[in-house]
């Protein structure tokens, strides 16, 4: 029993890495233009067959693979934010931009479907199913390699925010649009590739997600629902906080998962609407100006 | 709302003329099937229109209640053995039970931002369908099955639309009350600014959590008459994520927060959507579709048909465009003030 | 270092809105630090000082739109230290914002109505919760105050096609239909035009006439010097001077607080 649990939350911890990438994309895209992307969840598994394409056609190693897929996604990014985001604006922005991601989202699975169909996919590479063995456990190499992925990833976009000139650019617009317009940042510029990066990410989600788990058009729903709830319960905007969060949730369901399969994805929501209760802006949440 | 009265009731009456005698027209069973559930979103829209257009709280977990409504119709006609028209009488049992889920519900969601406020409806739908995918009573992946009605088969389909109808119509109905009511004005003054309306005396959290349970209510009763109609209910169906996104597309298409929106809305994407579905047979394509009229209706007419319409009339009546919001404020823009004062418009 | 209430004080003690050692900060800011002033009752008194002295910050305490951190809040004797913004309200406190805050898909006259409907209630009588918005009462004295600012050609358009110095006239009208005893009004004449200016100076000092306080935070010296008995001058947080507008146009600290520049100032800081 002991060793079962420890078990889970290392598990938990291993799988957190990985949604705590996709989720500070998401947050990210918030923080800096006030927008919920809900596409966000299907953009993961559109990266997870992409990986799947290259591997299966081309032979490319999964995170060979990543070259391709990285840049291919934030160029998706961009062209999204481009045609349909930018042009989001005024009072309701955050709700228009809810219900016009979630638009995309749709389409984006319906096209998924028609292209590949319902057929479950995963993806696979030596490192899937070898393991290795760390304090007694056996860890699937894949887990292993996709945290220290996430971890490197996310190490950069701090990084990138704190000590580099885009970076302070981004969090200047993060805080007050009007005010680094001012200051002669182009925020338009700045959005665009924020939404960028934000989808951006999800490459690398897609392919350690596509990895573990076995996907299909309809996945979608379930990841940007968990995505959510991180987010939020981390703190809308707060990227270390949608990295506690991620954590924090997934090992929470690790764990009950040992008692209830069924009911552990319950506790995700649950934790949510328990942290709401209590603290409605999350963990680590800018304690909102409720103006809106 | 900016047509003349004789021109607007005078509409109202014709349409409501022409909806009574409907089906005794068009009896084509197919025809009838697809005005049932045209009327039943026209219903779920009104009702999700009531909350979520007029406070601005964007809900996308309305679902819970129609499903709910929906399993508790079908919960009770099982243990209750109840078969045959009594069944009808089960509906406002199913409205009761949603507006007993929507008071937790309310006051835990809608002390948040609304952001946030939409996550968690997010959150609670999908607990809830988990819940129906995994618990005993609401027979998991089964589902239930309604009563057996024995109806002639040309007019089966009557009874569901007149039923459909008076919940339309009377949802509706309650909107427009809802509208011109000191209630509806505290609930719009808190979309448009809801600190600004608490400091002033309005109760927030009460306005909000009534118009949450009405919309509530209604969409229980929906998703009822829903289950009986479809003779089954499954727990992907009955939580279905595509239902908000629909009901809310057609509040946004038809004027969100305005009375007549969600029925327009209804009236035009419903019996669309079945159109395609017949036609194109590919669900997936009809799907794409629909996620891209969507997106054409956020981003280009964002207010929705009816208030587009209004600024064309308006527009070619020529009245004076809007004075513009300057800082600081131009000689132009001050006219209005003035000429006000002097007793002239 | 705590500002002196200069002038005379009326026999009886206490102003009508009264300030004790008010204090505020925001993280590491110290916004007001023992704020100190006193309203007296019909005065139209002014509060100036350069942009960050607190001064926003001062209404927003005293309307419950921030709690403060130290000090308390009279009102005509009756503390209301951290009350909610609606108590401040039915207690007769009106405030408007910097940047109107109007219900901008609302008309004008539903604007109006959204503020009558509190004012009006008579306790246990039972309302109908569908009763058409507005009696005929309210609607009446709405449009009266309406007129009273000009508005009244507006009542059935929508408040977001006004222009900037309309709403702040709505503003005004919308907080007198409380019947308020006294008016906190931010940045009455800020951004806005010339003629407009002295058309919301006449509109106060009828309201004044009529017994109505009020305290005023400006940047417009013109507007100030020329509209209140007294003024106050807030500086760091904190009053540094106090008196009627001859002395404080003349008082060096004055000079000292706004670096010497003590012009017509149109931004919104």
């Amino acid at each position: 029993m002991g060793s079962q649990l420890y078990r889970a939350i290392i598990d938990g911890i291993l799988g957190g890495g990985v949604y705590a990438l996709m989720a500070v994309g998401l947050t990210l895209i918030f923080g800096v233009l006030d927008i919920i992307n809900i596409a966000q969840g299907i953009l993961v598994v559109l990266a997870a067959y992409l990986s799947s394409v290259l591997s299966a056609h081309l032979h490319l190693d999964l995170f060979v693979g990543l070259l391709i897929t990285i840049p291919v996604m934030f160029l998706i990014g961009i062209v999204i934010y481009r045609l349909f985001m930018h042009r989001l604006r005024g009072r309701e922005r955050t709700s228009m931009s809810l219900l016009a991601s979630y638009a995309v989202m749709i389409i984006i699975e319906g096209i998924l479907y028609l292209g590949f169909g319902p057929n479950f996919v995963s993806l696979n590479a030596w490192y899937v199913t070898a393991t290795v063995r760390v304090f007694g456990f056996y860890l699937p190499y894949i887990y292993l390699f996709g945290f220290g992925l996430a971890v490197l990833l996310v190490a950069g976009l701090y990084f990138m925010l704190y000590r580099t000139k885009f970076g302070r650019s981004l969090r200047a617009t993060m805080q007050d649009r009007v005010a680094a317009r001012l200051i002669g940042i182009d925020v338009n510029r700045v959005a665009a590739l924020a939404f960028g990066i934000g989808v951006g990410v999800t490459a690398v989600g897609g392919m350690v997600f596509g990895a573990t788990n076995a996907f299909n058009p309809n996945s979608g729903y379930d990841l940007i629902s968990r995505l959510l709830a991180i987010i939020i319960l981390g703190g809308l905007g707060s990227i270390g906080g949608a990295l506690v969060a991620a954590v924090f949730m997934t090992t929470v369901e690790s764990v009950v998962n040992i008692w209830s399969p069924t009911w552990s994805v319950v506790v995700f929501y649950a934790a949510l609407i328990i942290v709401l209760t209590f603290r409605p802006a999350g963990l680590f949440g800018r304690p909102a100006v409720r103006a809106q | 709302m900016s047509l003349p009265p004789a021109l607007r009731w005078g509409s109202v009456a014709a349409l409501l003329a022409v909806a009574a005698v409907f089906p005794l027209v068009f009896t084509s069973e197919l025809v009838t099937q697809i005005a049932v559930d045209t009327l039943i979103f026209a219903g779920a829209a009104a009702a999700w229109n009531i909350f979520s257009g007029y406070s601005g709280y964007i809900s996308l977990g309305h679902a819970v209640f129609f499903g709910a409504g929906a399993y508790t119709a079908g919960v009770a006609a099982q243990d209750w053995q109840i078969s045959g028209s009594a069944e009808f009488l089960l509906l406002p049992l199913a409205a009761a039970v949603a507006a007993v889920i929507a008071v937790p519900f309310g006051l835990i969601a809608l002390r948040v931002r609304r952001h946030t406020f939409v996550v968690v409806t997010i959150a609670v739908f999908f607990i809830f369908q988990l819940m129906a995918f995994n618990l005993a009573v609401t027979g998991g992946s089964v589902g239930i099955n309604a009563p057996f009605l024995g109806w002639d088969p040309a007019t089966y389909n009557n009874p569901f639309y007149y039923l459909a109808l008076i919940i339309a119509v009377g949802t509706t109905a309650l909107s427009w009350l809802i509208r011109r009511s000191r209630f509806g004005l505290q609930l719009r003054a808190i979309r448009d600014d809801e600190d600004r309306a608490r400091g002033l005396g309005v109760r927030v959290m009460r306005v909000k959590l009534t118009a949450f349970i009405i919309s509530a209510v209604v969409m229980g009763l929906v998703g009822a008459l829903w289950f009986f109609f479809i003779v089954q209910v499954l727990p992907q169906y009955g939580f279905d994520p595509l239902l908000d996104l629909s009901v809310a597309l057609m509040a946004f298409l038809g004027g969100l927060g305005r009375v007549a929106g969600p029925v327009l809305g209804a009236l035009i994407l419903e019996p669309g959507q079945q159109y395609l579905t017949l036609h194109i047979g590919n669900s997936y394509l009809s799907e794409i579709i629909l996620g891209a009229l969507f997106l054409l209706v956020i981003l280009f007419l964002p207010r929705g048909i009816i208030p587009f319409l209004e600024e064309r009339v308006t527009a070619w009546r020529g009245r004076a465009p809007r004075a513009p919001d300057t800082v600081p404020a131009s000689p132009a823009g001050e006219q209005p003030a003035q000429a006000a004062r002097r007793g002239t418009s | 270092m705590q500002g002196e209430w200069g002038g005379v004080r009326e026999a009886g003690g206490g102003g009508l809105l009264r300030t004790e050692g008010v204090a505020k900060a925001f993280g590491g800011v110290q916004a007001l630090g023992g704020c100190t002033i006193d309203v007296e009752p019909g005065s139209i008194t002014g509060l100036i000082g350069p942009n960050g002295s607190g001064k926003t910050t001062l209404f927003n305490v005293i309307t419950g739109y921030e709690r403060l951190d130290a000090g308390e809040v009279y009102l005509d004797g009756t503390r209301i230290t951290n009350a909610p913004p609606q108590r401040v309200f039915a207690l007769g406190i009106g405030r408007t914002f910097q940047l109107t805050r109007i219900f901008s898909s609302l008309t004008v006259m539903e604007n109006m109505l959204v503020a009558s409907q509190h004012s009006s209630r008579q306790p246990g009588r039972v309302r109908n919760p569908l009763a058409r918005a507005g009696g005929a009462a309210d609607r009446q004295r709405a449009m009266d105050l309406l007129d009273f600012v000009g508005l009244a050609g507006h009542a059935t358009a929508p408040a977001e096609t006004l222009s900037y110095g309309q709403r702040k006239l709505l503003e005004l009208a919308y907080v007198m239909v409380a019947d308020p005893a006294i008016v906190l009004l931010d940045e009455p004449a800020g951004g806005v035009n010339p003629s407009l200016i002295n058309d919301i100076a006449a509109r106060i000092r009828e309201l004044n006439a009529a017994g109505r306080t009020f305290l005023i935070v400006e940047h417009n010296m013109d507007f100030v010097m020329g509209i209140c008995s007294r003024i106050a001058v807030l500086d760091y947080g904190t009053v540094v001077a106090a008196g009627p507008p001859e002395a404080i146009r003349r008082d060096p600290r004055v000079l000292d607080a706004y670096l010497g520049a003590a012009e017509d100032d149109d931004d919104t800081g």
